[in-house]
């Protein structure tokens, strides 16, 4: 099936999507990841104000079958959660990256979004895996 | 090379993902798990359950052979029903759970699971006194056809009137001219079938059950959704809530147990567990924090490890967090509080009522 991959977004080795947003950046899960995981069911998400860190896990994703790790794209700190995923979860399913989204970071150098994937490399990545 | 079911072809055009299960190359979902599980709970689902063995017992003193190795009592049944059992080792811990058919007293078939089958075979051969079992499990298809419009279905593709045939009772007939042996058994908590066929007749009945079931909004599903199911009942998953670490009695299975009949293996140890009294039980829970039990997480009483979950899911029918454990005796009352230790949280849980769904 084809993969749906927004060319203004940026992405990482493990399925995270990452878009700037003024100065912070919003973190979801890929289409591809969600595809994968199957029906979400439940969403662990970091607290407003937690630190994250860049390759670093910050939550975890349920589907009905698999717990996966969440691993954050950027260091920073938590500036907004998606509390809309405690009640519908499979939101990440059906618009994993809108409503889906799960965390808004704030970078401590926004300089690190530069370092991730574009849209073709992680098309070439998902061809190639 | 996993091993495949007759019915491997028929799950890859119909885009199953396919995932290895116990050596077999199974359907974990179709579509979606949740929208299987719904499907069966409302409408009618297919399962392709080809990879559970049969052991058939064939001749003069069948039933006695069998009723000594399980812990049912096929001499308290007639000829067209069956009963589930437990095949215990002498602790009166698991080999395997499985179904024994009584086609006659000269004719017992005994389903087991497919990840069981090897050992369960060499071991009814070590313990067998009398009739040799013999492993059919290559000759067999299986499919089980599940949910409230199942009976609808399976009546418009067969001769046979079903509503003869109860809950754990069976009949050898024909559905869409293939012939099967119709059993309304199940693992779903909803009514039945399942059809036992020949191998090579598997691709016909399941695409004539698919095509027939169009008009009933018919869904293939996996082994994802037969999981949820199965949990929502409470019913035993072998080497998760029941194995030969633990007892019937603890498993909460003291009714496919019948201590009073003739010796069987695994008697002895489950008469002095009863009078010695019962440690620790199997209970069925629900979390009252956030979270999802899962198979491994540790039961907390006061910070410290009492017990073990043994499955967990949320469950898509009760649209909550369940799951079924292991606990201390003093601990396994309805109401009962506990944790559950997921990642490191102690997430609290409660004991309830099991099954945890119930029929509207």
């Amino acid at each position: 099936m084809a993969d749906n991959i927004p060319g203004d977004l940026k992405y990482t080795r493990e399925h995270e999507w990452a878009r700037v947003q003024g100065t912070s950046v919003v973190v979801g899960v890929t289409q591809h990841a969600q595809e994968s995981l199957g029906d979400v069911v439940y969403v662990e998400l970091p607290k407003v104000g937690a630190t994250v860190t860049e390759g670093k896990q910050f939550g975890v994703i349920e589907s009905t079958k698999a717990v996966s790790e969440l691993y954050s794209p950027l260091t920073g700190k938590v500036v907004k959660v998606n509390d809309g995923l405690s009640d519908n979860p499979s939101t990440v399913n059906t618009d994993p990256y809108g409503a889906g989204w799960i965390v808004e970071i704030e970078p401590s150098d926004p300089k690190q979004v530069d370092g991730l994937l574009d849209a073709a490399a992680y098309t070439a990545l998902l061809q190639n895996s | 090379m996993a091993r495949q079911t007759p019915l491997n072809e028929a799950h890859r055009k119909l885009g199953a993902r396919m995932v290895d299960f116990a050596g077999w190359d199974m359907p974990v979902q179709y579509s979606s798990v949740i929208g299987e599980h719904e499907a069966v709970r409302t409408g009618v689902g297919l399962f392709d359950v080809s990879h559970m063995g049969e052991v058939e017992f064939s001749g003069p003193g069948a039933l006695d052979t069998v009723n000594a190795l399980i812990s049912n009592d096929l001499a308290r049944i007639a000829d067209g029903q069956a009963v589930y059992a437990g095949l215990l080792d002498e602790r009166g811990t698991f080999v395997d759970d499985v179904v024994a058919y009584r086609f006659s007293p000269e004719r017992i078939l005994i389903c087991v699971n497919s990840s069981n089958r090897e050992k369960d075979v060499a071991w009814m051969k070590t313990h067998a006194k009398g009739v040799a079992p013999v492993d059919r499990s290559d000759d067999y298809a299986q499919i089980a056809v599940q949910g409230p419009k199942a009976t609808g279905l399976v009546q418009r593709l067969t001769k046979t009137d079903l509503s003869k045939i109860g809950t754990y009772r069976f009949a050898e007939g024909e559905v869409a001219g293939v012939k099967c042996l119709i059993s309304r058994t199940g693992y779903t908590g909803e009514d039945g079938f399942e059809l036992y066929s020949a191998a090579g007749d598997a691709v016909a009945l399941w695409d004539a059950l698919l095509t027939e079931g169009q008009q009933d909004g018919v869904k293939p599903c996996g082994l994802g959704a037969r999981d949820s199911l199965r949990t929502e009942m409470k019913y035993a998953l072998y080497g998760n809530d029941i194995d030969d670490q633990h007892t019937a009695l603890e498993a909460g299975l003291g009714w496919i147990v019948k201590l009073d009949k003739a010796a069987f293996i695994g008697k002895e140890a489950l008469v002095a567990q009863k009078a010695a009294g019962v440690k620790r039980k199997l209970v069925g829970f629900e979390l009252t924090g956030s979270g999802i039990p899962r198979h491994g997480y540790a039961i907390l009483k006061d910070g410290a490890p009492v017990g073990e979950v043994t499955s967990g899911t949320m469950g898509p029918t009760v649209k909550k967090a369940i799951g079924i454990g292991y606990v201390p005796t003093e601990l396994s009352a309805e109401g009962s509080t506990f944790d559950v230790d997921i990642r490191g949280r102690a997430v609290p849980a409660v004991v309830v009522k099991t099954p945890f769904h119930k029929k509207p």
